[in-house]
């Protein structure tokens, strides 16, 4: 039963049609984003205008907001925070580019005994929630003496906890072609130095696509930061952040934004710088070519 | 010829097969170890213990300093018949995910069918709406997303406008809730960019053959666009829902950590925070760990028997 209606399927739209599309694609971006000019603004407002002015924007800009918010919370500076927020994240982003990246190769290019089963394993914990494991982890962190250092969050993704990257490099990897690697064991190269030499070089782009997602999950990550830290002189700028929920005073909001948005600005300079990656990236996750 | 696929089945098509090279096998299985060594020991330290370990907790008495006494099924017994938090709790997150992951994947699904035939502009539009994914799981935007739907916030003032009064989103049972859900719905992009390569792998053929046929443009989007783009459909849909069961930061901000007002925004890993690592309760937050797995699988399960009826893979004959 399919409808005989002349209509303009499969030729190109009409030019009003485009500029509807447009119109409607401009009116939803500016919706979206105005949690974050929000953001902005009221990280720059007097403190009496944050709840009592309707504009969005300031009456004047109130820089002190940020000078209140370099001094951070707890006698501890948002540069102390800012250090220790890079340092879990560029230890995170280490351990996992050298991590799943082994694993990627074994389970791409490798023979071993039960490969199939394992690499279906390695599928599967991709869906597990992190709960299931939570609370014997952190035993055995307690145990080693690591609860509040930074090697809980750290040490995992030496061991290649992050199945996900794993995947993503496997499937970069095969589609990668074999004759360089052919030729490279013609001439004598071990499986060793076929990865170091000739693999990992053309795996590039799925490790940096690797790293930055490390980085930026790392950076906003509250959950595992909120159980194993717990001195402020530890505590990364979202554990200051949450300091922040607790107190309800609106006098704080201003300088409370204004740390928001240095909490923030890191991720998006490196969405401006590696839009393409990500982008990539996250569509590869769901279909390959 | 393209394959659109998902990992699990890209998992079963890589089934072991036998290494049939004499020499130097051994050798390179050994190679093959030592790269996988790193994997092999957060599998077992930190992912199959581990699991072991909070079965074998969930049936015991445990708060971390004294060791645990067992106390067989006490710990299942008390959350399913005699606590109202844990029902609240089981409430909230699965009103959450029916309204939140159906929400999100509609707008990402119809912003992808928007953006797939745009000529000029697609990447800076993919981009842009791609953003909010990477943000919105931050503390920051949490606590925005906190006072603008507060008494007297942005979404409060709109709403008196128009007349409607809600007194702010955040105090309000019910309410909270759907705020918490846009904003997991503001993060439509990451599903929106796997739709879109989903849509952009769709042969061309398909659609020209149906216009030749007289086919509308709604009958093209049923019989084409719907089938082709299912394997997509149903890897997002397993993906975001997993996720959302698993939602922690924004309810925490929200609710200031309490998971208010009246417990309507008490997920369950809220809640499970709570009992281990607020309240000392290691025992019976493993074994609300465990329910929360056993349930994360069987809504998985149930998603993949389900598919079968609908979700349709164009080169399952090749296989």
């Amino acid at each position: 039963m399919t409808t005989t209606t002349a209509t303009t399927a499969g030729r190109r739209p009409l030019p009003w049609r485009r500029v509807a599309l447009h119109a409607g694609c401009l009116a939803a971006l500016l919706v979206m984003l105005y949690p974050l000019a929000w953001l902005v603004a009221t990280s720059l407002k007097p403190a009496d205008e944050v709840i009592a002015s309707l504009n969005l924007l300031p009456s004047k800009l109130e820089w002190s907001n940020y000078s209140t918010a370099l001094d951070g919370v707890d006698d501890v500076s948002v540069g102390r925070l800012l250090s220790n927020s890079l340092l879990i994240a560029g230890g995170a982003v280490l351990g996992n580019v050298i991590s799943c990246s082994l694993a990627a190769y074994a389970f791409a290019r490798l023979r071993f005994r039960f490969r199939g089963p394992l690499f279906a394993f390695m599928i599967a914990t991709i869906m597990l929630p992190h709960h299931a494991v939570l609370i014997p982890q952190y035993i055995i962190f307690n145990q080693l003496g690591m609860v509040n250092t930074y090697w809980p969050l750290i040490l995992p993704k030496f061991l290649a906890t992050e199945a996900f990257f794993v995947f993503l490099i496997v499937q970069f990897m095969r589609g990668l072609p074999r004759e360089l690697e052919e030729a490279a064991r013609i001439d004598g190269c071990g499986p060793f130095r076929s990865f170091f030499l000739v693999v990992l070089p053309l795996t590039r782009p799925a490790l940096i696509t690797t790293a930055i997602f490390t980085f930026i999950w790392t950076w906003n990550d509250f959950f595992t930061q909120l159980i194993y830290l717990f001195s402020p002189e530890k505590f990364t700028l979202t554990l200051a952040l949450r300091s922040f929920v607790d107190a309800s005073s609106q006098s704080a909001f201003g300088p409370m934004f204004a740390m928001s948005v240095i909490a923030l600005l890191p991720i998006v300079l490196f969405f401006l710088a590696f839009q393409r990656f990500l982008v990539e990236g996250m569509a590869n996750s769901g279909v390959k070519g | 010829m393209t394959t659109t696929d998902i990992p699990v089945q890209a998992a079963r098509a890589q089934s072991p097969e036998p290494s049939r090279k004499p020499r130097g096998k051994r050798e390179r299985e050994g190679a093959a170890w030592v790269f996988l060594s790193p994997w092999v020991l957060g599998a077992v330290v930190l992912t199959l213990l581990p699991m072991a370990v909070s079965l074998y907790l969930s049936f015991t008495d445990y708060d971390l300093f004294n060791a645990p006494r067992w106390v067989g099924f006490r710990n299942y017994v008390q959350m399913f018949t005699e606590d109202p938090r844990y029902w609240r709790s089981v409430g909230a997150t699965l009103t959450y995910v029916v309204i939140a992951v159906p929400l999100q994947l509609a707008l990402a699904l119809a912003v992808a069918l928007a953006l797939k035939s745009m000529r000029r502009g697609k990447a800076f539009y993919r981009s842009a709406f791609y953003a909010p994914s990477l943000l919105g799981a931050s503390m920051s935007i949490a606590l925005v997303w906190r006072a603008v739907f507060n008494d007297g916030g942005t979404v409060d003032n709109v709403l008196s406008g128009m007349g409607v009064h809600t007194g702010g989103w955040v105090n309000k049972p019910g309410w909270a809730l759907l705020a918490v859900a846009l904003l997991t719905v503001w993060q439509f992009g990451a599903p929106m960019v796997i739709f879109l390569a989903g849509l952009q792998q769709i042969p061309a053929e398909l659609y020209e053959a149906a216009a030749v046929d007289g086919a509308s443009r709604r009958r093209q989007f049923i019989s084409i666009t719907l089938p082709m783009l299912s394997p997509v459909l149903f890897f997002n849909l397993v993906l975001q829902t997993i996720q959302a069961f698993q939602v922690f930061t924004p309810a925490f901000a929200v609710s200031g950590g309490k998971g208010g007002p009246a417990d309507s925004t008490l997920f369950y890993t809220l809640y499970l925070y709570d009992r281990g690592f607020v309240a000392s309760h290691m025992g019976y937050a493993s074994a609300m760990a465990w329910v929360l797995l056993i349930a994360i699988g069987a809504v998985t399960a149930v998603l993949f028997r389900t598919s079968r009826s609908w979700v349709f893979y164009a080169n399952e004959g090749e296989r």
